[in-house]
């Protein structure tokens, strides 16, 4: 059980709303939306804040660092465990992620991670998380 | 009760676009849902009955009241039929209103079926944007995870163990429950009585639900007939009548406080008690969805029978087990043992409660006079997004 954990990912399903975010993504940068109208960040990205419904939302360049809100080890699974969960960005906002770089019983909720992105299958890299 | 009168249309508004090359759809429905609230002089924030068809991307209502932070919703419809549905909830829409289940409802429609692809309904042969696509607007950064059932129930689970001390052991008694009822159900899927270690040492499939602490899973069906009460007294049967229910979607809201120990049946919950105006300790009997033990444990927190984070306490020790203890649940040995038809248990919760409340159930599950039953349910995933349905029925003496 001290393996490191690894999972292939398919390519995302990228719309026209989320295609700066992956972009950004080839570059390894991580964005995440703000809303002008009432301060706060959310996620997903959306054109139209979810907290205050103003479309004065604009992208940000984010550490992508955070602590672990909840994660669950996934043994049903033909490629080995994953890491499922959810880390809480410093700037607010809790996103769905998978946990890598780590062992399956090297997680602890409210342990500090930080972004990297990683490769799929013939699409942009995606978000996931390491243990700092 | 008719509609006549009881219902008023307050807002209206056409998106001015005829081409939307630049737009998702998703975000066509909440330009148009903004532009029928300014026209009536609301915000988001009063709707509280939501109404889609099948233009609507992703997960039933749930994606589009997601994505446009709708947080006072409390009654939904996605019925489909087409270029008519709209009209359908329009008068759905108006009976929800007469009948005190909304008061400011709304109806969206939107697609793009000039960009070619997308939608159901889409077609029409416009041009495929290359590498994009128009589907659930947070399908890119969910779906690519691994998330399935086990899982996303498994974080729940964990976070719940992380603030109120919850243990596996604890969750194994509502398995264990379960099994205790399902012995009994010649038809269930799992008939053999287990044991609370017997739940422990079954293989962990998603950190910390181990094999037994999942549902089955069955083919099979369900139906139920609902008439009204000239009908039913003409029937020569049990009378069981609804006196009180409610509805809520629980999702993620851009990420903002994410509580992934509570459900919608905070809101559900409530809502159908004081329509039926009585109370927790009033119920005899319990239909509580149990895709994993972990549902079980949240929902009867969040319906009242116990504080929030005492679940564990409260489903320990045989407390669900008929006879047994102060809550008897699932006699049919629910989707834990006995059926869990293709993946979606909530029609089995309402038939095992009538069951109850007309004395049908095996004698060795049966509750004494049970005269009050509720049925709770949860779709989609506590751990991601859900909708929660909650029904309360008594027995006509």
């Amino acid at each position: 059980m001290s393996e490191i954990m690894t999972r292939p990912i398919p390519a995302p399903a990228v719309n026209l709303e989320s295609k700066p975010f992956f972009d950004a993504a080839e570059e390894a940068r991580f964005l995440i939306k703000r809303c002008n109208a009432c301060g706060e960040a959310h996620w997903y990205p959306r054109t139209i804040c979810p907290n205050c419904h103003s479309d004065d939302t604009v992208w940000e360049e984010s550490a992508g660092e955070g602590v672990i809100y909840t994660y669950s080890v996934m043994y049903r699974s033909p490629t080995g465990p994953y890491a499922l969960g959810y880390v809480t960005l410093n700037e607010g906002p809790s996103m769905m992620t998978n946990f890598v770089d780590v062992a399956p019983d090297g997680l602890a909720i409210g342990m500090k991670v930080k972004v990297k992105f990683q490769p799929t299958e013939g699409g942009p890299p995606v978000p996931v998380f390491a243990p700092v | 009760m008719s509609i006549k009168g009881k219902a008023y249309l307050a807002g209206v508004y056409e998106h001015p676009t005829r081409d939307a090359p630049d737009k998702t759809t998703a975000q066509l429905h909440a330009e148009s849902a903004r532009g029928a609230l300014a026209d009536a002089g609301l915000s988001f924030d009063d709707v509280d009955g939501y109404f889609c068809a099948g233009d609507a991307p992703g997960f039933g209502a749930m994606s589009m009241v997601d994505y446009m932070g709708l947080k006072n919703v409390r009654h939904m419809d996605t019925t489909e039929t087409g270029g008519s549905s709209y009209i359908v909830h329009l008068h759905h829409a108006a009976q929800a209103i007469a009948a005190g289940k909304c008061s400011v409802a709304l109806i969206t429609l939107a697609g793009r079926p000039r960009q070619g692809g997308g939608r159901p309904g889409g077609g029409g042969g416009g041009r495929p944007p290359v590498g994009l696509t128009d589907g659930a607007p947070e399908q890119g950064f969910e779906s690519i995870y691994g998330g399935s059932t086990h899982n996303t129930y498994g974080m729940c689970a964990m976070r719940h163990m992380h603030e109120y001390g919850t243990t596996s052991e604890q969750l194994a008694w509502i398995k264990v429950a379960a099994s205790h009822h399902a012995q009994w159900n010649e038809h269930a899927f799992l008939k053999s009585v287990v044991t609370v270690e017997d739940v422990l040492n079954s293989r962990m499939i998603a950190d910390p639900l181990h094999l037994l602490d999942c549902c089955v899973v069955t083919d099979g069906g369900g139906a139920v007939v609902v008439t009204s009460p000239e009908v039913a007294r003409s029937l020569k049967r049990p009378l069981v009548r609804l006196i009180g229910a409610g509805e809520a979607p629980k999702l993620q809201m851009g990420g903002k406080g994410l509580d992934l120990t509570t459900s919608g049946a905070v809101w559900s919950g409530p809502a159908a008690f004081a329509e039926a105006g009585v109370t927790p300790a009033d119920i005899k009997y319990a239909s509580i969805y149990d895709s994993f033990t972990i549902t079980v444990l949240m929902q009867i927190e969040d319906l009242g029978f116990c504080k929030k984070g005492e679940g564990g306490k409260f489903v320990a020790d045989g407390n669900l087990i008929s006879g047994v203890g102060k809550l008897p649940f699932n006699t049919d040995g629910g989707g834990l043992c006995n059926n869990h038809p293709t993946n979606r248990g909530g029609i089995t919760k309402i038939i095992e409660a009538v069951r109850q409340l007309r004395g049908d159930a095996h004698p060795k599950v049966q509750v004494a006079n049970c005269d009050l039953a509720i049925a709770h349910g949860t779709g989609g995933s506590l751990g991601v997004r859900h909708g929660a349905a909650t029904a309360i029925m008594e027995r006509e003496s």
